[in-house]
């Protein structure tokens, strides 16, 4: 009788690896030490493949495939970096920027946002698409937080982990397309969304500065995220 | 029901049909009831009730006659006479002139390209059946396939027939539609859905539309005959709230064939149940794509996810699911009933059977029609479409919808089929046609077509939710006369990067439009950029104006 398949190896920009049959390429090329940027991916929250900047190249498969939610198979092979990847992760970073108003110089997250980080490491100097400069509020209602629109990126961090982890789903996104904001309740003010239970965690999730902490002043708002894998670790215990 | 009663309803009916003398139709589909033919079937009835003709005339409501244009349709059945833009005025006139030579000044020959040289499969029975009663569809020999495949054939020879007549998805991609079926087949799970994807959002396309308002009942029957292929016992229609009149149609047709018991448990004294809901969308357009319309029908935002798993596999509540669109399942019936071999006969090598299409536009026949696979676009245009109006020059045709894209003059005698599309930039899509003469400005059809993909556009991954609205304000700043090359460029670099890093077919086809134009008709870009001047004369020059996306 042939015993199911449980261990495979693969191929990671030309390097034999060895993975679990149920691992993402993602999951596979952190354990390797191999960096594939991401955003809306984090550690303990459903995968939506949304940024698209984790999309690698897969042998046999023409279109690009996102490496935080495809599964490894026996003999793949995968190429994290190649100089056409290079040019979309640097476009879409670029394209965010320019899509609402995002002034590292003042920001409150200065320093400690994933967005910037990205920029950096992918070794953007400008953004090359005209900036949109939309006209967005910010929401200070809440007693301890606040939501700046002008940096929110809409990788629904805040909603899954509001959702799946906290269970309030406070968070959730109005409109469509370019017209996509993220709201709480019934887009409510965030001091008025009653199912918010004043938790936290979408502000630690939050990848820039669009959700942070009342009384940070510029570059003085680091995350703590530290708590979302021990989280899943002990659910996982329990449930076992 | 049993087979025996579904004939003896056929046979009553075809004896009813052949007492009288003259059966009068009128086309009651959206497009003739918006230019008043509701008013001109009352005239009707009431006309030949004055005149004591009720027993030798027989008028009656039935679906789409094929050219809007000429709506209000009438077709005397018998006599092989049709009538167009008739005004209930008109209809003394046509009474009186029954028994002698048709009214001239109304009558629209048949024996015209756009007519003869149509093949008709999915609308067979459009123009010929009451939509709003079963029986009519039964006379015409509904419910006969699904009746002799329950009794007679086992749910492994449904699939191959689908699978021998090479029927491909008739909703856009062309994906083999009996090996969708068998993967739903092989799927592990006891519970299965069908769904049928009527959620029709192309601009200037109503096929699905004409189907669902012309004959209701076959795509029940074929939602039933996919249901026995696969494992399912209940199926959804998921169908836009814009199409009240199908909505109100496929509520009265699931209604009888319940009541017939051609739905519901035991369907033809077989152990087979299946069980038909609507579920109404609420207007997304890209709620058309599978897995948004899945999320759409558990209540959830209408927002793609990714693929795999494939609904095949992983659909509707979790469950197995069989997806297909409207003229997929329209043209079932006819392929169990005619044969997978007649069905092949008909069309080119790789793409098979009939598709139906929507001319509409700058042609003169606007219209439904049904053409076999194959058949050159200007045949469609210039045979069955009677060529362009006003003595216009004929520039482009559109097809796919804002998925597709626009083909010269140069290509006009290209077959059409599934693969020659692709090759030429665009795509078959759902079957929309658009014509479009020398007034057209190919630069402004590409920024409609964005604006269209950019108000649509989820927002759910990025390339789409800002490459489409960067692209569109690159589009609007060329037609406004503001752009330089550089900008071109800039547009040709977000085409690329969308096209190939959007999540769904919505973001990877939305460059299309635009890439289609620069393909073809770049001399018109370049005059927007470096003369400052719109060849159509459509685009004004604002090189002041302020460009928002």
């Amino acid at each position: 009788m042939k015993a199911p398949l449980q261990v495979t190896v693969l191929q990671i920009d030309g390097r034999e690896i060895s993975a679990h049959a149920d691992q993402t390429i993602l999951q596979v090329a952190l354990e390797n030490n191999i960096w594939i940027p991401t955003l809306c991916h984090l550690e303990g929250l459903s995968d939506i493949g949304a940024c698209r900047l984790c999309l690698v190249e897969i042998q046999g498969i023409a279109k690009l495939q996102p490496a935080c939610a495809t599964r490894v198979r026996e003999g793949m092979q995968v190429v994290t970096r190649s100089a056409r990847l290079d040019k979309y992760r640097q476009s879409i970073i670029e394209l965010l920027f320019a899509e609402r108003n995002h002034i590292c110089s003042v920001c409150v997250v200065n320093g400690h946002c994933d967005l910037q980080y990205l920029a950096r490491k992918l070794g953007i100097e400008h953004v090359h698409f005209p900036y949109m400069y939309p006209n967005l509020p910010v929401d200070a209602s809440h007693e301890r937080f606040a939501l700046d629109q002008n940096r929110c990126i809409l990788c629904t961090r805040c909603v899954r982990v509001c959702s799946e982890v906290e269970g309030a789903h406070t968070w959730d996104i109005k409109g469509s397309g370019i017209q996509s904001r993220v709201i709480t309740d019934f887009d409510q003010p965030w001091g008025e969304a009653e199912s918010c239970t004043s938790c936290g965690k979408c502000v630690n999730v939050c990848p820039t500065g669009a959700l942070f902490q009342k009384g940070k002043s510029v570059a003085e708002m680091a995350k703590q995220r530290g708590f979302l894998p021990y989280l899943t670790m002990m659910r996982e215990e329990e449930t076992k | 029901m049993t087979r025996e009663e579904l004939d003896v309803i056929a046979a009553k009916e075809q004896e009813a049909a052949a007492r009288v003398k003259r059966h009068i139709h009128v086309c009651v589909a959206a497009g003739c009831l918006s230019s008043q033919a509701d008013n001109v079937l009352t005239a009707l009835n009431s006309e030949i009730r004055s005149q004591g003709l009720e027993n030798e005339c027989a008028v009656k409501g039935v679906g789409c006659l094929g050219l809007c244009k000429a709506g209000p349709l009438i077709a005397l059945e018998n006599e092989n006479v049709m009538y167009g833009n008739v005004a209930p005025a008109d209809v003394p006139e046509i009474v009186k002139a029954l028994d002698g030579e048709p009214v001239e000044r109304l009558t629209i020959s048949p024996h015209q390209p756009f007519f003869e040289r149509q093949t008709k499969i999915a609308l067979e029975n459009s123009g010929h059946i009451d939509p709003e009663r079963i029986e009519d569809y039964i006379a015409a020999g509904g419910y006969s396939a699904l009746a002799d495949v329950l009794n007679e054939m086992s749910p492994s020879q449904v699939v191959e027939q689908i699978v021998k007549s090479g029927l491909r998805g008739r909703g856009g991609a062309g994906f083999s539609t009996g090996l969708k079926w068998s993967t739903v087949v092989k799927a592990v799970g006891d519970q299965k859905y069908v769904i049928c994807n009527a959620d029709e959002g192309d601009p200037g396309a109503f096929m699905d539309r004409s189907v669902l308002e012309s004959d209701p009942h076959r795509i029940l029957e074929g939602m039933a005959l996919a249901g026995y292929a696969v494992g399912a016992r209940q199926g959804y229609i998921y169908v836009r709230a814009e199409y009240p009149l199908a909505i109100k149609r496929l509520k009265t047709a699931i209604r009888q064939a319940e009541r017939a018991g051609a739905l519901g448990v035991k369907i033809f004294g077989s152990p087979f149940d299946f069980h038909i809901d609507l579920r109404i969308g609420a207007g997304a357009f890209v709620c058309g794509e599978e897995t948004a319309l899945i999320a759409s029908i558990e209540g959830g935002r209408g927002l793609p996810r990714l693929r795999p798993p494939y609904p095949a596999e992983y659909g509707l509540w979790g469950k197995p699911t069989l997806i297909n669109n409207v003229e997929t399942f329209a043209s079932v019936p006819t392929i169990l009933r005619r044969g997978s071999e007649w069905f092949a006969g008909i069309g080119t090598e790789k793409s098979k059977g009939a598709k139906v299409f929507a001319l509409a536009g700058a042609v003169n026949n606007t219209g439904l029609v049904e053409a076999p696979m194959g058949t050159t676009l200007r045949e469609m245009i210039f045979e069955i479409g009677g060529g362009i109006p006003n003595g216009k020059k004929f520039k482009a045709v559109q097809t796919g919808g804002p998925s597709g894209g626009c083909i010269p003059e140069q290509y006009l005698d290209t077959p059409v089929d599934y693969e020659t599309l692709n090759q030429l930039g665009s795509i078959m899509g759902s079957g929309g046609m658009i014509v479009m003469d020398e007034t057209s400005c190919m630069v402004d059809v590409a920024r409609y077509f964005m604006e269209f993909c950019m108000t649509e556009s989820c927002g759910k991954c990025i390339p789409c939710r800002v490459g489409v609205a960067q692209m569109h304000m690159l589009l609007t700043k060329i037609s406004q006369g503001q752009a330089t090359m550089d900008d071109l460029a800039l547009l040709e670099e977000l085409c690329d990067l969308v096209r190939h890093t959007s999540l769904c077919g919505l973001g990877q086809s939305a460059p299309n439009p635009a890439l289609s134009t620069l393909r073809y008709f770049r001399e018109e870009y370049l005059a927007h950029i470096l003369d400052k001047r719109c060849p159509a004369g459509v685009c004004e020059m604002q090189p002041e104006a302020e460009v928002y996306a």
